[in-house]
């Protein structure tokens, strides 16, 4: 990731840049997230859900 | 502004407002509470949709509503000549929908708990039952299997929710709940 | 590197704006614009077909632009429109070239065509099928390719957002963190690419079906999958309208947000969670375990109802300290009171802020509760929501954006700026109308997508309460009172794009509806108190309303059938 090359001016130069931060101006990583989250808990769980569903005498 | 780079290059380390933090408090116990009462309403609740179904064919489905109709059948109603059956307490019940009709129209009992089969023979439906206000999905394909116990006596009436085509809105079936003689 | 002969700088905000998305920017609108006008006209015959003492339509009719109505508002006006807001939020915002324009009219061209093949496709009158379209009921072949060709060019869209995400870095357009803005359009992009591959999954397949090449396409599977697709785009909409407030308060009253870092959290949890609502429509299906339906009905813990809470005090809370900044000081409510309400940019976008949290945000809560949602399923309650979220949210919130783009972007003064005064207020009054009144209906048990609530034809016989039929009336005045709004919008835009003053001269004047602020505003910052009385005492009722309201349903609940 080319990610935060610290453009200090203000916050000084030495404030190191906090992991949730970094998080949130991640775009791509929150990208990754943003689609596997509900493709897994919603979508791929849900899947299995309705393919369970026994067959009826 | 909202339309600007944030000011200071670390923006994260600024501290919170008191009015923010609890808010964000109340907020959080808030959707924890809700949750909750979903989940309290499982077990104490009586009111929850079953989750009991079937993977069933749709002439397997009708095989049985025929049956059920051949045993217990007490007379008919409306123009189309529905049948009204009237099962035993306890017992398994159906209820069919095809286009644009619900069928048979059932007898129940007032207070007696039965096994409601809901299921489609051809495109979805909406069971509404009116005027308790009571909405469930029916898919073809599929045999939904509820027990229901209807609490008070009087003419309820199967409305189709689900678009069905051209006439869904004639799509109207029957309950009737008796008293016990 | 792009020509610099490719920029202009702007003369209001000192943006440096790249003329090819400027471009695009305008045609996106424009269609969305066209698309809304077509799209509220059908919305006004099925209101008028639904007001039982005019019942305007046939029933064919009353069916065929049902699906044209869900089809060209939902789908075509937000989503043409919210390609233009990615082009601004990231171009425009970042100071930036936009990434391969000739890709964003490709897929503008796409878009385009989709849509007027789905439209053809209605209009034959062979696929009535509702936007959403449930399988086994079958459309026309086309209709599916309209949709997916449609989905193609949006995903193409999307893609040229974060193209230009990575040129704006790369390029150095801007220091530190996106504002907050693109941001919110970054979260909006996100769930617009999981929206579209649900999309992708479930419509190749259905159009295959359609061609006989796929035998059956299972009822419930479709519905996971398709709602995968229908409801995360409205979590797109969501996420775009809050972009758009927080823009909105921003250029109109030099808002800053109380806490950067709060906001961006808030929509973190958007990100993360606010999809699995999708879950909302499949309550009442069989089969599905209650384990799977209260999780992701519950957006894993209501997280981004958290979310929404929290975007629900910061707006207004950056209101009120921008307000009391420039001076509004009197009492708990005296920056409200002194708010510009007569500039139709920021009374829109607040009557959009309290719509959508007081009507579309409580009863969406109450209607996605698992239990509750068997009193509310498919009967109109259910549209009465989604009117309140997708029209008085959403689209309210585009239309009070439109009164700062059409200046800024496309270099036209507002005309006939009373009847823009005007505008927010009668169509979000209609519009309330139209949520209230279904919502009423529905509660009453009144079906949704339904031509004839007397059952006139039908074999058997039934009446809904009277109380139901007084409420279509209600709703089908209310209606016109929205549709009036509607046009007001469709005229002032028009208009100004078409004979609105030009403010491309040197010595233009200052636009309307865009006020100079003083520059001490926009240095007001999260440091010092925060000093929001005004704020705490609106969540305070909000809170209030959300809870009373939710506890009356289970109460409701309680009072039906027992089964289990
Ligand atoms: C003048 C403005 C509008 C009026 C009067 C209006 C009215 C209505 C009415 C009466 C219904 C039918 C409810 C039913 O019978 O089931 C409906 C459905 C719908 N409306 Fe609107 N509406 C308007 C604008 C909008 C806008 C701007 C959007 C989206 C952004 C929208 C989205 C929808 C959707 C998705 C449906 C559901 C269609 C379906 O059931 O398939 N409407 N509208
Ligand atoms: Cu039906
Ligand atoms: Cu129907």
């Amino acid at each position: 990731m080319p990610a935060m090359a610290p453009e200090t001016e203000g916050g000084g130069a030495a404030e190191r840049v906090p992991a949730m931060q970094r998080l949130l101006d991640n775009h791509f990583l929150l990208l990754f997230l943003g689609v596997t989250v509900p493709a897994v808990l919603y979508l791929v769980w849900g899947i299995m859900e309705v393919a369970q569903i026994p067959i009826g005498k | 502004m909202a339309i600007t780079s944030p000011e200071k290059r670390v923006w994260w380390n600024e501290p919170l407002h008191r009015p923010e933090v609890i808010w964000i408090t109340i907020a959080f116990l808030w959707g924890l509470l809700m949750f909750g009462m979903m989940v309290y309403w499982h077990v104490a609740g009586r009111q929850n949709l079953s989750n009991e179904a079937y993977k069933v064919f749709p002439e397997k489905f009708a095989e049985k509503v025929e049956d059920m109709v051949a045993k217990y059948k007490v007379r008919e109603e409306g123009a189309t000549k529905i049948p009204v059956v009237r099962p035993p307490p306890g017992s398994d019940v159906y209820v069919l929908s095809r286009l644009w009709e619900w069928w048979p129209i059932l007898e129940l009992e007032k207070g007696a708990t039965y096994r409601l089969h809901l299921s489609s023979m051809d495109w979805q439906h909406g069971f509404s039952l009116q005027p308790v206000n009571i909405n469930i999905q029916v898919h073809p394909g599929y045999d939904l299997v509820l027990s229901i116990t209807p609490d008070k006596a009087g003419e309820y009436t199967i409305v189709c929710n689900e678009f069905c085509g051209i006439g869904h809105h004639q799509m109207i079936g029957k309950i009737h709940v008796v008293d016990k003689k | 590197m792009a020509a610099s002969n490719e920029f202009r700088t702007c003369s209001v905000t000192g943006l440096k704006v790249h003329l090819p998305a400027e471009a695009l920017i305008k045609a996106n609108a424009v269609v969305a614009v066209v698309f809304l006008a077509v799209g509220g006209l059908f919305g006004l015959l099925v209101a008028l077909t639904r007001w039982q003492a005019v019942h305007i339509l046939p029933a064919e009719w009353f069916y065929l632009l049902l699906t044209a109505h869900g089809a060209d508002v939902l789908l075509f006006w937000v989503i043409f429109f919210e390609v233009a807001l990615l082009y601004f939020a990231s171009a425009i915002l970042l100071n930036c070239r936009l990434a391969t324009p000739w890709l964003a009219w490709v897929a503008f061209a796409l878009m385009l065509a989709g849509a007027a093949i789905a439209n053809v496709a209605v209009l034959q009158g062979e696929s009535s099928v509702m936007f959403t379209s449930y399988v086994p009921m079958k459309a026309a072949p086309h209709f599916y390719v309209g949709l997916i060709v449609f989905a193609v060019g949006t995903l193409t869209a999307v893609g040229i957002f974060f193209g230009t995400l990575v040129i704006a870095r790369e390029e150095r357009t801007y220091q530190g963190s996106i504002p907050l803005v693109t941001f919110g359009a970054l979260t909006a992009a996100i769930i617009a690419v999981f929206t579209l591959a649900s999309g992708a999954i479930i419509l190749i397949p259905t159009f295959l079906w359609s061609v006989g090449l796929i035998t059956t396409i299972d009822p419930v599977m479709y519905k996971v999958i398709w709602w995968g697709m229908g409801h995360s785009s409205q979590q797109i909409n969501v996420a775009a309208h809050v972009a758009v407030w927080y823009a909105i308060a921003a250029v109109v009253l030099g808002a800053k947000p109380i806490s950067e870092k709060v906001s961006r959290t808030a929509f973190l949890m958007y990100i993360l969670f606010l999809q699995l609502a999708s879950a909302h429509h499949l309550l009442a299906e069989p089969g599905i375990s209650s384990e799977w339906k209260v999780f992701n009905t519950s957006y894993a813990l209501y997280l981004a109802v958290l979310g929404s809470m929290i975007h629900g005090m910061s707006v207004p809370g950056a209101i009120e300290a921008a307000q009391r900044k420039l001076g509004f000081n009197a009492g708990i409510f005296g920056w409200l009171r002194k708010a510009p309400w007569g500039n139709p940019a920021f009374s829109g976008m607040f009557i959009s802020l309290v719509l959508f949290g007081f009507l579309g945000g409580i009863s969406g809560v109450v209607l996605g509760t698992e239990q509750i949602n068997l009193m509310m399923h498919n009967t109109l309650y259910v549209p009465g929501h989604f009117h309140a979220t997708v029209v008085a949210g959403t689209t309210l919130a585009f239309m009070a954006f439109t009164y700062l783009a059409v200046p800024l972007v496309f270099r036209r003064e507002i005309v006939l700026p009373t009847l823009a005064k005007w505008q927010p207020y009668l169509f979000g009054l209609g519009v309330a109308g139209i949520s209230l009144f279904m919502m009423g209906a529905g509660t009453l048990g009144v079906a949704r997508r339904h031509w004839d609530i007397t059952f006139s034809d039908a074999p058997l016989t039934f009446e809904y309460p009277p109380a139901a039929i007084l409420m279509m009336g209600l709703n089908g005045m209310s209606a016109v009172l929205a549709a009036i709004g509607g046009l007001a919008y469709v005229l002032v835009v028009v208009g100004s794009i078409l004979f609105g003053k030009r403010l491309d001269a040197p010595d233009a004047e200052r636009p309307r509806f865009i006020p100079r602020l003083p520059t001490t505003v926009a240095a007001y910052g999260s440091a010092g108190t925060l000093h929001v009385p005004g704020t705490i005492v609106l969540v305070t009722v909000f809170f209030m309303s959300f809870v009373l309201y939710y506890f009356v349903n289970w109460k409701y609940l309680s009072e039906i059938w027992p089964m289990r």
